[in-house]
């Protein structure tokens, strides 16, 4: 595996990717298995950033408890983001007012953009993964 | 131009689908290449070929099997997702001890990092999914 | 850049978020369910009506016919096929697939 993602990434120009998730965790898979790509992805040393926008930025909801339902509960992952240099972690202001949220309720620290300040981002991108 | 896709939902529930496969032969059509499509999350679902649809249905899987070998698609399903919602080829299915396997013709297991590699390699990316 | 969406504007928000973060002058591609933002005469059409001053909208032929609304579709929303569809995410910079 490691051998075929260094054959993989030789002799490539560094790309800039979005990872944009808008869906809630825990009632459907799309949060997490979001997350396994970017976290996959790291390896390829790309320039990344990831936007939670809608319901995305409940991923990041600090006090998750998964107990009861029995589900693994996969938050505190979001906290190891920053070791595989994935450090780009966006919230939509628009999404975050709308649901009455703010910066304290996440896990980690995120930088709260416009949708505007988005917009000129996404534009910028070679390639926007969507989950 | 150089397309990859990624499928995101399984046959018949969804569009995507179905709206992957038109756009690919579309595509094909025009003379652009298509580097890979990735099957992830319950699109892993179009990889097994133990699905039997109606007569009077399209098949789906038989579908991108059949275009996978006219036109040497790499049609990569998710090994994480896949083992999570059991598609398996032999490989697979031997090393996680399972009685059978049930991947379809032209589909092949792998991992995530074809997803990302495929977005780099290619002039576009296009998701089809819920 | 290509933006497509293929949810109903009735269930999901997904061509609200769109038009939050489009740029001006983006092309806005309705597919799927999402073909039923084309619909004239809705709660939805103004809208789109007003989208379609900043970004050009198109609409899959194939989605609108099997909903039977092909009849129905916002005058100035150009209705495509799916090699239209490849044209425009080949002519595009790139594409967004909001879901």
């Amino acid at each position: 595996m490691a051998d075929e993602m260094d054959e993989m990434m030789e002799g490539g120009e560094i790309k800039k990717l979005m990872y944009m998730t808008r869906t809630a965790p825990y009632g459907t898979v799309y949060a997490l298995e979001a997350l396994e790509v970017v976290l996959i992805g790291a390896a390829f040393e790309q320039d990344v950033c990831m936007v939670f926008a809608d319901d995305g930025l409940f991923q990041l909801k600090k006090g998750q408890n998964t107990e009861a339902t029995g589900m693994k509960n996969f938050s505190p992952t979001y906290r190891a983001l920053e070791m595989y240099d994935v450090e780009k972690l966006y919230v939509e202001k628009e999404s975050m007012d709308a649901r009455g949220m703010t910066e304290d309720d996440f896990i980690v620290d995120v930088e709260v953009k416009t949708s505007d300040e988005l917009t000129s981002m996404m534009e910028d991108m070679d390639i926007v993964l969507n989950f | 131009m150089k397309f990859s896709i990624a499928v995101h939902e399984g046959p018949y529930t969804h569009e995507a689908s179905d709206t992957a496969y038109q756009f690919v032969t579309a595509a094909l059509e025009k003379g652009h290449e298509i580097f890979r499509v990735f099957f992830y999350h319950d699109g892993v679902n179009n990889g097994t070929r133990l699905s039997t649809p109606p007569q009077d249905d399209r098949n789906v899987i038989k579908r991108w099997s059949e275009l996978a070998e006219k036109h040497g698609l790499d049609l990569v399903v998710c090994v994480a997702a896949a083992q999570r919602r059991g598609i398996a080829d032999a490989d697979e299915a031997k090393r996680n001890g399972k009685d059978a396997d049930n991947i379809a013709p032209g589909f092949r297991i792998s991992g995530l990092g074809q997803l990302i590699e495929a977005c780099i390699q290619s002039d576009r990316h296009l998701t089809f999914g819920d | 850049m290509l933006h497509t969406i293929n949810k109903s504007p009735y269930t999901k928000n997904s061509l609200d978020t769109c038009l939050r973060m489009a740029k001006e002058g983006s092309a806005i591609l309705l597919i799927e369910d999402g073909v039923y933002a084309a619909l004239t005469g809705s709660e939805i059409t103004s809208t789109v009506e007003t989208a379609m001053k900043k970004h050009t909208f198109y609409a899959l032929s194939a989605d609108l016919e099997a909903r039977g609304i092909q009849d129905r579709v916002i005058d100035g929303i150009k209705v495509v096929d799916y090699a239209g569809f490849v044209d425009l995410a080949a002519e595009n910079s790139g594409v967004q697939s909001w879901l």
